[in-house]
């Protein structure tokens, strides 16, 4: 399978000397939904700034669909489409303007534009609002918008970058849908989000990108399964007097009615609740106390972080 | 086939920049309109009668071509300086560079909007210049080109401004202290044959002396200086300036980081 983006030892200094990037290496196969995750100032903006042509590289080469970004630069761009994490079109124009305008700059004819815009503009629930003034949408129809512009010239690779931040959960699962439909239909996503819930539902290869460098670079499920212990939270039918305890468990209490539990990834939860029910303890629910990928996003950039201190 | 595609981006970018100054005519065609029917009134019609002939013209008549090219040089520089601002501060300009669009086809989309606007202006301030004085066109050729090349140059300078400045002052600077007084003192208003030799030795290195004086010798047919020589500053000014604003646009000055 052909690869939709390759970097090889891309690195950025800026004017000021902050040296971003240190030299990244990174492959995205052809139809992946792959996730790029970071803290803040990681490098993420900066390396897909560097692929969207915003931000100048240093050094190191940026190949979109085999095509240079630096010597093919119209065809590698003509590959991309970019949704950025801040709203960046022109705030007075109308909805209809803004996409059809971007499919021009890639040369696609007005009535081929048009007719595309309103397919994308409805898709995304936008098209009511083709003749609005784009700063009287709301957030979550900004954020529709973006994907709609970018979408329009129809490209393989498409970047998210924080396309769900202030997004309400009914939205954004609707978004999630889309992004799955048209991953299914072979366009090859890379996504940026602060909600790891996100990356872990939608992504299927992972990289973790701290302090200018690749820290981890993976499947997503290969990466979970790194993870040996899962906290729960048992919901509990009635009040406990006193904190129970379980042989071989981690327990904590958190209010009268409620508990959390670490469970090792090799024991199961079958004993839990034989224990908790010969003391006379019944659950009434059972969830996940924290997202996996959260859990291990923290673990491994603190390690990162450890790791410098030492050197 | 790759031209076709290039034209289209381009007439996007042109189309784009027109629906913005049309869609904001109060801001951008109203306001040279009332203007330049001020500076008629005023200077032509109550100053002017008591001036008496100049350059063999009724006054009125002599102002004109300074008055509709003064309207196109500041208007096609305001349309691309405050344009492209404003596509940089709202970051809409990451539409452009993440398009596939050369470098030089957004300069070329942004000087024929900012031309387009100048020579809009220009067709306004003309008409209302009909209601105090009659036109005659002495040569056509050279008026329609000196226009047009100098609405060329000043969106070209609209850009490069617009390309340096990050604030809005920055955008206001150059047309209050360097674009109006050059204007003024290019011989809108006056023959240079009056002023003392220094001061008409110095107004030699005034551009806009040579396109008012072009655009004037188009519709009256008297110029101060030698139409050729003015072609030949007008077409180094856009020569000059276009090849700075493409090595801005290149290095990614102001717009990538």
């Amino acid at each position: 399978m052909a690869n939709a983006l390759v970097l090889e030892d891309l690195t950025k200094t800026y004017a000021n000397g902050f040296v971003a990037l240190k030299g990244i290496s990174l492959e995205v196969k052809e139809g992946d939904f792959f996730a790029l995750l970071g803290p803040n100032g990681a490098g993420k903006s900066t390396t897909l700034g560097i692929v969207s042509s915003l931000v100048n590289k240093t050094s190191g080469q940026v190949k979109i669909f085999g095509f240079d970004l630096e010597t093919q630069t119209a065809d590698a761009k003509k590959m991309l489409g970019v949704v950025p994490q801040e709203f960046n079109f022109n705030a007075f124009e109308k909805v209809i303007d803004i996409v059809v305008t971007q499919a021009g700059y890639y040369g696609i004819p007005k009535q081929k534009a048009t007719e595309r815009a309103e397919f994308y503009l409805r898709k995304l629930g936008l098209w009511e609002k083709k003749n609005q003034s784009a700063r009287m949408l709301s957030g979550g129809m900004k954020r529709r918008l973006m994907i709609a512009r970018a979408l329009v010239h129809e490209p393989k690779l498409l970047i998210l970058d924080e396309p769900t931040a202030g997004v309400d959960i009914e939205l954004r699962r609707s978004m999630w849908e889309f992004l799955r439909e048209i991953n299914a239909q072979g366009t090859s996503i890379i996504l940026t989000t602060h909600y790891l819930e996100e990356a872990e539902s939608l992504c299927r290869n992972i990289a973790i990108i701290d302090k200018g460098k690749i820290i981890e670079n993976t499947s997503m499920r290969s990466l979970l399964l790194k993870l040996n212990t899962e906290t729960f939270i048992l919901d509990l039918k009635d009040e406990l007097p006193d904190l129970v305890a379980i042989n071989g468990y981690g327990l904590r209490q958190i209010d009268a009615r409620s508990i959390e539990i670490d469970v090792d990834k090799n024991t199961g939860l079958n004993r839990v609740f034989q224990q908790l029910a010969d003391q006379g303890v019944q659950v009434m629910s059972m969830r996940n106390k924290s997202n996996r990928l959260e859990e291990l996003f923290v673990s491994l950039v603190e390690k990162n972080l450890e790791m410098k201190e030492l050197a | 086939m790759r031209g076709q595609l290039l034209f289209t981006a381009f007439w996007t970018i042109v189309t784009k920049e027109i629906r913005r100054f049309t869609r904001i005519w109060v801001q951008t065609l109203l306001p040279p309109a009332i203007t330049m029917t001020l500076y008629f009134i005023i200077f032509g019609n109550l100053i002017g009668s008591r001036i008496g002939d100049m350059g063999g013209f009724a006054y009125m008549e002599y102002i004109a071509p300074g008055l509709i090219m003064m309207s196109v040089i500041t208007n096609s520089y305001g349309n691309v300086v405050s344009s492209f601002f404003g596509t940089k501060f709202q970051r809409n300009i990451e539409e452009l560079l993440v398009a596939p669009i050369p470098n030089w086809v957004i300069l070329a989309g942004y000087v024929a909007g900012g031309a387009a606007r100048g020579l809009a202006v220009g067709v306004i301030v003309t008409l209302l210049s009909l209601f105090f004085t009659s036109l005659s066109i002495h040569h056509f050729f050279i008026t329609l080109s000196t226009v047009i090349l100098t609405a060329i140059v000043f969106s070209l300078g609209g850009f490069i401004n617009a390309v340096y400045a990050n604030t809005f002052d920055d955008i206001s600077i150059v047309p209050t202290f360097i674009l109006t007084p050059l204007t003024y003192l290019g011989g809108v208003f006056y023959s240079i044959s009056l002023l003392p030799g220094f001061w008409q030795t110095l107004s030699q290195f005034n551009p806009i002396l040579y396109m008012v004086n072009s655009f004037r010798y188009g519709l009256l047919g008297v110029s101060d200086i030698n139409i050729g020589f003015a072609f030949m500053m007008i077409i180094g000014f856009i020569i000059v300036l276009a090849a700075f604003a493409m090595h801005l646009l290149n290095t990614g000055k102001g717009i990538r980081s």
